[in-house]
């Protein structure tokens, strides 16, 4: 039986967050001086102390020939552990063995010139791929052809258009002939139309060519169409390990204790208060509470109440809180006098309005500009999954908060 | 294709486990690397390369007035023109071996955190394509040359023998020296930051200890195994033995040199080894 393409046992690494970042020579002498004389600052001790584990205690094997997807959060360690297995930076602890030719696209474009002809960088970017001169040549005429770029063979790639440059570059990493393929995330360049050829060059060399792919990426249709199996990473560790469609499941259903988007007041049992806020839940379309929103769905809000005493011209505050503590929204609905004693809102926003991303909820009951009758901040934390927006990465890049449809904008554009 | 031995990715590798198999399997993005900086500097303005020459002369003619016609330190009776650009062609290319070399981990942070190759092939590529700037400078010299030794009185001084076959020889230890101290540099530099600032004082210093502007003959004998402990005496003294047929060079302090830059290109390897592992951590 043939061993493993892949196998990683128990890799780890750690990072000393008192030294990443770069040091300056006063500062090393400065703390040397201070250990040999014995008079430490509180902060020297802790530097050395706080680690930071990006991965730890990864093990899996990899057939020849599979197609793994790695899925997690930002931050879950799928970058780290694609450096590692491309030998960028040396893991704390563990091992791993592959055993083939690797070639990693943690970037398209890696190494490219300026200066140079778009030929000249093919050969520039592809040696440092990995590739031979003898295989460049060999494959010249596809790439050139699989970039769209015949006409602009000479002419130096500073001149080119973004586009095109991202094509060209895409185009001599996926012409490269490793036998284990390491991509992070790379398609989430060029316009769609380029996107889907070059998903379809992905699957092309995974099951035509029979070539190990390791694939992570945050579009999980791309994950699914092409993985068969997936790694889900969270908090530097392996979730979940087996077949892609469980493992998207997982990590979008139940990544988060539900818990969280609901809010229970604690009322006492004496209040003075003539309006209070009951409870708060974030729920999906079926009405079950969810913390986890797919960007297609609507967002619905249900807050009970109870009204002993209903003052009129109170109001309903709804405000929205993005993650990084920006208001999004500020809403004020008027309360109609009620007939019972317990009530219920419900407010509702419309898909694919905001960016993916967890926000939270401040609810009150007010009367604008006058009086705080009850209220709440910061609860009811829930996250927005992207499921097909048109955003590009929305996990690393600030989209701000809302998105602009197309009947939200009109975009003209004048040659002078 | 052919078979590749299996990849082991694990923690700690000593120093002295340079792949340097593999290092030869990426000769062609070595080779690639050098035409690229030939390319490069070329395309980039008319006057690229004609700044390797346009330096030099600029250089000696300086020399020329302050050291020669104001300090009159003597050139070991030879034309100060011909001494100075002969010292000025072996020192220019350690110089600039050096300080090209010297930043590697923060130019090429980029490139290094993206994607793999052996490391050492950057420096090891711009030592050979710094080459280029070598053989413009060396051909504007012999114009110099050939000018002073045909049409000037002091021309008979001037010895050209068979073992000017030697100089390529002492080119080849100059850029071991130069890339020895730049991966040294480049290692610690990698680490602290604010030593980038260090590198043109160490270059001008590192010139005025080394005969470029004097001859190693106007140093006392009694002082002289201080000069010889800079691996670059003896390679620029030879320069101008080889070239002008006057110098100072005996084969023990000689050896010595080749030994210190061989040591000093040993340590550099190992500190660049232990640089490399764990750079991209610290961008």
């Amino acid at each position: 039986m043939r061993k493993p393409i892949i196998e990683v046992n128990g890799l780890g690494k750690c990072y000393r967050l008192g030294q990443i970042g770069m040091t300056s020579l006063r500062e090393s002498i400065n703390r040397s001086w201070r250990k040999f004389t014995g008079r430490t600052l509180p902060g020297d001790e802790n530097k050395s102390a706080q680690e930071f584990w990006a991965v730890r205690d990864i093990s899996f094997k990899v057939e020849r020939g599979e197609v793994i997807g790695i899925i997690g959060r930002n931050g879950a360690g799928k970058s780290t552990l694609l450096k590692l297995l491309s030998r960028i930076t040396d893991p704390t602890v563990g091992e791993a063995r592959l055993r083939g030719r690797v070639a990693s696209l943690l970037e398209v474009g890696t190494g490219f010139h300026p200066e140079l002809t778009a030929k000249e960088n093919i050969y520039l970017n592809g040696a440092i791929l990995g590739m031979t001169r003898a295989e460049v040549t060999r494959k010249l005429d596809e790439i050139v052809d699989f970039a769209g770029v015949e006409k602009f063979l000479d002419t130096p790639v500073k001149r080119f258009s973004s586009g095109m440059y991202v094509r060209l570059a895409f185009a001599v990493a996926a012409h490269l002939e490793p036998e284990i393929l390491i991509v992070d995330e790379v398609l989430a360049v060029g316009d769609a139309d380029f996107q889907k050829k070059a998903l379809g060059k992905m699957s092309e060399v995974s099951t035509q060519i029979g070539r190990t792919v390791l694939f992570v990426s945050h579009q999980m249709s791309a994950i699914s169409k092409i993985c068969k199996r997936t790694l889900l990473f969270s908090e530097g560790r392996i979730k979940a390990d087996g077949q892609t469609e469980d493992v998207i499941n997982l990590y979008l259903g139940n990544e988060e204790e539900n818990g969280n988007s609901i809010f229970h007041a604690k009322i006492p049992d004496v209040t003075k208060k003539p309006m209070v806020i009951k409870s708060c839940a974030v729920t999906d379309n079926s009405g079950n509470p969810a913390s986890i929103i797919r960007s297609s769905e609507q967002i619905k809000l249900l807050t009970k109440i109870r009204c002993l005493d209903f003052i009129p011209g109170s109001c309903m505050a709804y405000c929205l809180v993005d993650r990084h503590l920006r208001r999004v929204f500020l809403k004020f609905i008027k309360i109609e006098s009620p007939v019972t004693k317990e009530l219920e809102t419900e407010f509702t926003i419309r898909p694919n309005l905001l960016v993916p991303g967890s926000y939270t909820w401040s609810v009150a009951i007010v009367i604008p500009n006058v009086r705080l009758i009850d209220g709440h901040e910061n609860i009811c934390r829930f996250t927005i999954r992207d499921d097909g927006t048109d955003l590009i990465n929305p996990e690393s890049e600030d989209y701000g908060c809302v998105i602009l449809s197309q009947s939200d904008y009109t975009h003209s554009q004048i040659n002078c | 294709m052919t078979p590749q031995p299996e990849i082991i990715i694990r923690p700690h590798r000593d120093w002295w486990q340079i792949d340097w198999a593999e290092i030869f399997r990426y000769r062609d993005l070595l080779l690639i690397f050098v035409w690229r900086d030939f390319i490069a500097k070329y395309k980039q303005t008319i006057l690229g390369p004609a700044w390797f020459v346009i330096q030099p002369i600029l250089t000696t003619i300086v020399f020329n007035v302050i050291f020669s016609r104001v300090a009159k330190i003597p050139t070991d009776g030879l034309p100060p023109t011909l001494f100075y650009m002969a010292g000025l062609l072996t020192w220019n290319y350690f110089a600039n071996v050096f300080s090209a070399n010297a930043n590697t981990f923060t130019n090429q942070a980029q490139v290094f955190s993206k994607v793999y190759f052996p490391r050492l092939i950057v420096p090891f590529s711009i030592t050979i394509s710094n080459l280029l700037a070598f053989s413009l400078q060396l051909a504007t010299f012999f114009c110099f040359w050939a000018w002073f030794r045909f049409f000037t009185p002091a021309g008979d001084q001037i010895v050209l023998g068979w073992n000017v076959l030697l100089f390529p020889l002492v080119i080849v230890q100059t850029g071991i020296a130069g890339l020895g101290v730049a991966l040294i540099f480049s290692a610690l530099n990698a680490k602290y930051r604010d030593l980038a600032f260090l590198l043109s004082f160490i270059t001008q210093s590192w010139m005025y200890a080394t005969p470029v502007i004097y001859a190693l003959s106007r140093i006392p004998e009694n002082w002289r195994w201080l000069a010889n402990l800079n691996p670059l005496t003896q390679p620029v003294e030879a320069t101008k033995l080889l070239l002008l047929g006057t110098g100072t060079i005996n084969p023990l302090d000689y050896a010595q040199s080749v030994i210190i830059t061989l040591l000093l290109f040993a340590i550099g390897l190992s500190m660049f080894h232990r640089a490399e592992r764990t750079f991209v951590d610290t961008v």
